[in-house]
């Protein structure tokens, strides 16, 4: 089962990079990723005992669930945006086949009980969204790619020097080498590890999977990739790439927190993470392009989970920030997305007055960005709310920073909302010609869709999403 | 096993003579002369990588090092010198950093890694840590060049050096499960890399493979 | 018995070394002109050239001190003492107990020192030009020499070439990175001090780069002879020095009479006989570079040297 879900979006993807038809690949493209929702649902349905190289936890579980549904969604809304995008035939195909090879791969990084196995995945989903970045092939998008490409290069270079400096300090310990590198033998032996290697170790896979994440001063790509790509990529790149990411550093702290000797990596993830949300609240006011808008958005919200994961009882704050900030996140580039195609720019001063002229998309994206902000009712209010107390508890000088923090972003978030639904109409750009502009379902459906689930976890709170998260917390004490 | 023996004498200045490699690739300014310090670092990773297959009995290492001396001595290197060659850029490159500076900055990365590999003395003998400081230093130095050109090519060169230092590291962990794979993987980035150079069009869109000239598309800017 | 040994070894060493440098000089233009692709002047070329020099009178420049008339003798007297330092054929030799690296660094700067000085002297631009030059590059090759000394200090225990030499040779030390620095870092000076080729070319008068040349520019007849001797005799003993250094081997104890000699000394001769040959491969695929670029060029042989130490200290835990 958990096999399946890695090797069947490989496996579509094989068939996707040989079939030649883009509006079929679209289609099947859709399907195969809603099977791959289906088959992470019934990971919670029929949970299965740890074995080998997978394994499920509390942890990796919900980070799967969203995996799947965003999955689908995006492939969803893909095929509503396929014209528009207007690819040429070899890049459908590139485009589709890596679609599903970065389902697959961030599957596998979220499932691997094996650090290599867990970079390997990393590394593939590195590559397919490159791949996906430049597709279009115009000079800025292949500037995003480049610089994603070399910036991620290096950091995941970094991370592989921190799994192999982990593996050595956990060779003296451990009887198998074939164990070497996973995380379930390497949590038994880390209190007895050197700790001048597991520091180390833990610096090098804190920058190198950080780069990936997207946290300050590692943070530039991100927005370059998720403007310049198709809007389906950014929705994915934030959604999953950064939560794959983040996971892959929650997993290398939960090994090397259980030495006392080593330093631990929790203030420097704190660090990290204040620095990226000082710097993306500042830098959000100074945003024209609503896809960078929201794209430094996400660097905000990454970084506020790992000021969540940083701090002692943080663990489920954070991972309800994760899941609730790649819902919503991923709602608004798909509103944003069909605004752009609508309005044929990405200028947030061309995007005014959505709202009114399309209220269904207006209204939803409303709703999304007012989420982001961290408005009522969606469950990154709750998270926020927890994070203060757990942070005044911490240090209260904490609480001053990440309050300046958060409402200097919440209210640039606000100011861009009411430029993008309220502001003065500005007019459609003219349908090009022989693209019909129809599929509007295959944008709101997913918005709306996203929007209620979000509502739903913040209403379902106290309930099953509290003992989902509780399970979370449970595995990285 | 220490100093005098063979074996791991052997590896020791396999693993100096690449570090070596890595300065030589900071004071290159000139893109031929990169490429062939690149070629001759890989060629001595493939050599590290057999004799240590040999040393510590283990198979694997055997493909590792062969993987390495055909793809990172020969294949890369003839690649990156034809698509030099095509271009016609036999001149130097533009350094962001002197050449000076970057000199000095390199012995203080390498003096940085000695100073981390310090406090590993207590689990280690002195020799684990110099061999993990000389890891560390190549990986370091590969991303002083990256910063230090501003060239693609020198961008993908000191990547590949980066990754060559980690396969260093690598392979002289004893019985470390999956590094064919792992190498491999690293490899394939690479390997992406070159082909990004030679198929996004760079070259056709910009005629030049100077990254400054990615920079009008960066941003906000246009 | 054994003093006699240690002095005659070292009278033939010495001998050796005079009779071999300028023979050297020639072997190494005869082997780049034979890479060339032209027949190329026979080895014993710079004899004749010296001979010939010899019996001519220098002239000296009107503005010129008695310091023309002093350098070259100190040069060569300095050069000659530090040749007596450096092993070639045996070990223990006489003079072996203060053959350090210091007091070697000491008197090649002594030379060099009478060798700017002379430039300088006749009070030409180009002498000037060339002292100058050549006292920047010291600046930064002289420390690189220095560090090179501490890294075979550190791991010798002393900084006798004799005493480096005998623990090399043993090979109980293995191979060090550092070694594999300290060697780059040498080399490179050894090319800065002998005015070879990526730092500055011994076969042209090309007065935008000339170092070496310019300084002796004025110096004619009797003079000239000797500071070509002296640069020949410094290029012997600097090959002499890395061979005694990095390639210990087959070097004879004084003790161990003729037949040990011999095969010392032969294998002495392969042992330069291949630096030759690699020095004139080198010079044939180099090309020189830019008189600014100098400075990088020993700036890292300097860091070099310095990171060689640095591993060292780590290694052997003395930091």
């Amino acid at each position: 089962m958990m096999a399946a879900l890695v090797l069947f979006p490989w496996a579509a993807a094989l068939l996707l990079a040989l079939l030649p038809g883009q509006r079929l690949s679209a289609r099947l493209n859709a399907a195969a990723s809603v099977v791959g929702l289906v088959l992470a649902v019934g990971l919670v349905l029929g949970p299965e005992p740890a074995a080998g190289l997978l394994h499920l936890d509390g942890l990796n579980l919900p980070l799967l669930l969203i995996g799947g549904f965003i999955g689908a969604t995006a492939s969803v809304y893909s095929l509503g945006a396929i014209h528009a995008e207007a690819f040429p035939p070899w890049a459908g195909r590139a485009y589709h086949a890596a679609f599903q090879i970065f389902l697959g791969a961030q599957s596998l990084a979220l499932l691997s009980d094996n650090l290599g196995v867990m970079w390997v995945a990393i590394e593939i989903a590195t590559l397919a969204s490159v791949l996906m970045v430049a597709v279009h092939r115009t000079p800025s998008a292949i500037e995003a790619a480049w610089k994603f490409f070399v910036l991620a290069g290096v950091g995941i270079a970094l991370a592989l020097f921190g799994t192999i400096v982990l593996a050595m300090a956990a060779r003296p310990l451990l009887a198998d080498p074939e164990s070497l590198l996973s995380i379930s033998a390497l949590r038994a032996v880390a209190a007895g590890a050197d700790p001048g290697l597991l520091s180390l170790a833990a610096v090098m896979l804190l920058v190198g999977y950080g780069t990936k994440a997207g946290l300050v001063p590692l943070h530039s790509w991100l927005p370059d990739a998720d403007a310049e790509g198709p809007t389906a990529i950014s929705a994915v790149l934030s959604g999953l790439l950064l939560n794959a990411a983040l996971h892959a550093i929650l997993r290398v702290g939960s090994i090397i927190g259980l030495n006392a000797e080593a330093i631990s990596p929790a203030p420097f993830l704190l660090v990290l993470g204040l620095a990226s949300l000082l710097l993306a609240s500042l830098a959000l006011w100074r945003r024209r392009d609503a896809r960078r808008l929201f794209a430094w958005s996400s660097i905000e919200h990454i970084g506020i989970a790992a000021i969540c994961f940083s701090l002692p009882g943080g663990a489920a704050p954070g991972m309800l920030h994760l899941i609730g900030h790649s819902l919503l996140k991923s709602a608004v580039f798909y509103a944003v997305g069909r605004a752009i195609i609508l309005k044929g720019s990405q200028k947030i001063a061309d995007i005014s007055g959505l709202a009114t002229s399309h209220p269904a998309l207006g209204w939803g994206l409303l709703l999304g960005i007012a989420g982001l902000a961290g408005l009522p009712p969606f469950p990154l209010l709750m998270s926020e709310i927890r994070l203060l107390v757990v942070a005044a508890i911490f240090n209260p000088w904490l609480l001053i920073l990440l309050l300046l923090g958060l409402f200097t972003a919440g209210a640039a978030l606000v100011t861009a909302l009411t430029k993008l639904c309220w502001g003065p109409e500005t007019p459609d750009a003219p349908a090009p010609a022989g693209a019909p502009m129809a599929g509007g379902w295959t944008v709101l459906g997913p918005v709306w869709l996203h929007l209620a689930v979000a509502a739903l976890l913040a209403v379902g709170l106290p309930g099953p999403m509290g003992r989902m998260l509780a399970a979370a917390a449970g595995v990285l004490q | 096993m220490g100093f005098g023996h063979i074996p791991f004498d052997v590896s020791h200045a396999l693993a100096g003579g690449m570090l070596l490699m890595s300065f030589v690739l900071l004071y290159q300014r000139r893109v031929p002369g990169l490429i062939a310090a690149l070629a001759t670092q890989g060629g001595l990773l493939g050599l590290a990588a057999l004799w240590q297959g040999w040393a510590q009995g283990a198979a694997g290492l055997y493909l590792t090092g062969l993987i390495a001396l055909v793809a990172k001595a020969v294949l890369i290197p003839w690649a990156l010198s034809t698509l030099v060659r095509r271009l016609g850029m036999h001149g130097s490159v533009q350094t962001a950093l002197g050449i000076g500076p970057s000199m000095i900055a390199g012995v203080g990365l390498a003096a940085l890694a000695l100073v981390v590999a310090l406090p590993v003395a207590a689990g280690g003998s002195a020799l684990a840590q110099e061999d993990l400081a000389v890891a560390l230093s190549v990986v370091l130095l590969g991303m002083l060049v990256m910063i230090a050109r501003r060239n693609a090519i020198g961008q993908v060169v000191g990547l590949m050096s980066m990754e060559n230092g980690l396969i260093l590291a690598a392979v002289g962990v004893q019985g470390l499960p999956l590094l064919i794979e792992l190498s491999t993987a690293a490899l394939l980035l690479v390997l992406a890399l070159v082909a990004g150079v030679f198929l996004t069009g760079i070259r056709e869109r910009f005629d030049s493979l100077d990254v400054a000239f990615l920079e009008d598309h960066r941003g906000e800017r246009r | 018995m054994a003093a006699f040994a240690a002095l005659l070894t070292q009278i033939l060493h010495l001998a050796l070394l005079l009779v071999l440098a300028p023979l050297l000089v020639g072997v190494v233009r005869w082997l780049k002109a034979r890479l060339l692709g032209r027949r190329g002047a026979s080895p014993l070329q710079p004899w004749r050239d010296m001979r010939k020099l010899l019996l001519k009178r220098p002239i000296i420049a009107e503005s010129a001190s008695v310091v023309t008339l002093a350098a070259p003798y100190v040069a060569v007297a300095a050069t000659v003492v530090a040749a007596l330092l450096v092993p070639s054929f045996t070990r223990g030799m006489a003079l072996a107990p203060v053959a350090d690296l210091l007091v070697l660094a000491g008197c090649l700067a002594l030379a060099r020192g009478a060798l700017a000085l002379a430039g300088m002297d006749a009070g030409t631009p180009f002498g000037g030009l060339g002292a100058a030059r050549e006292m920047a590059f010291a600046a930064l090759a002289e420390p690189a020499l220095l560090l090179v000394a501490l890294c075979c200090a550190i791991l010798a225990g002393s900084s006798n070439i004799d005493a480096i030499a005998a623990v090399f040779a043993e090979g109980a030390l293995g191979i060090r990175v550092s070694l594999a620095l300290a060697l780059a870092a040498l080399v490179a000076v050894a090319l800065a001090e002998n005015a070879r080729i990526p730092v500055d070319n011994p076969a042209t008068h090309l007065e935008l780069t000339m170092v070496h040349e310019a300084m002796i520019l004025e110096a004619s007849g009797r003079h000239l002879a000797l500071w070509e001797y002296q640069a020949a005799l410094a290029l012997t003993l600097w090959l002499s020095l890395l061979a005694a250094i990095f390639v210990p081997f087959g070097m004879a104890p004084a003790a161990s009479g003729p037949i040990g000699w011999l095969v010392g000394l032969a294998a002495y001769a392969a042992k330069i006989g291949a630096l030759a040959l690699l020095l004139a491969v080198f010079e044939s695929a180099i090309a020189k570079m830019r008189v600014f670029r100098v400075p990088e060029f020993l700036g890292a042989a300097l860091l070099l040297g310095l990171l060689g130490a640095l591993f060292l200290f780590v290694s052997t835990g003395l930091l």
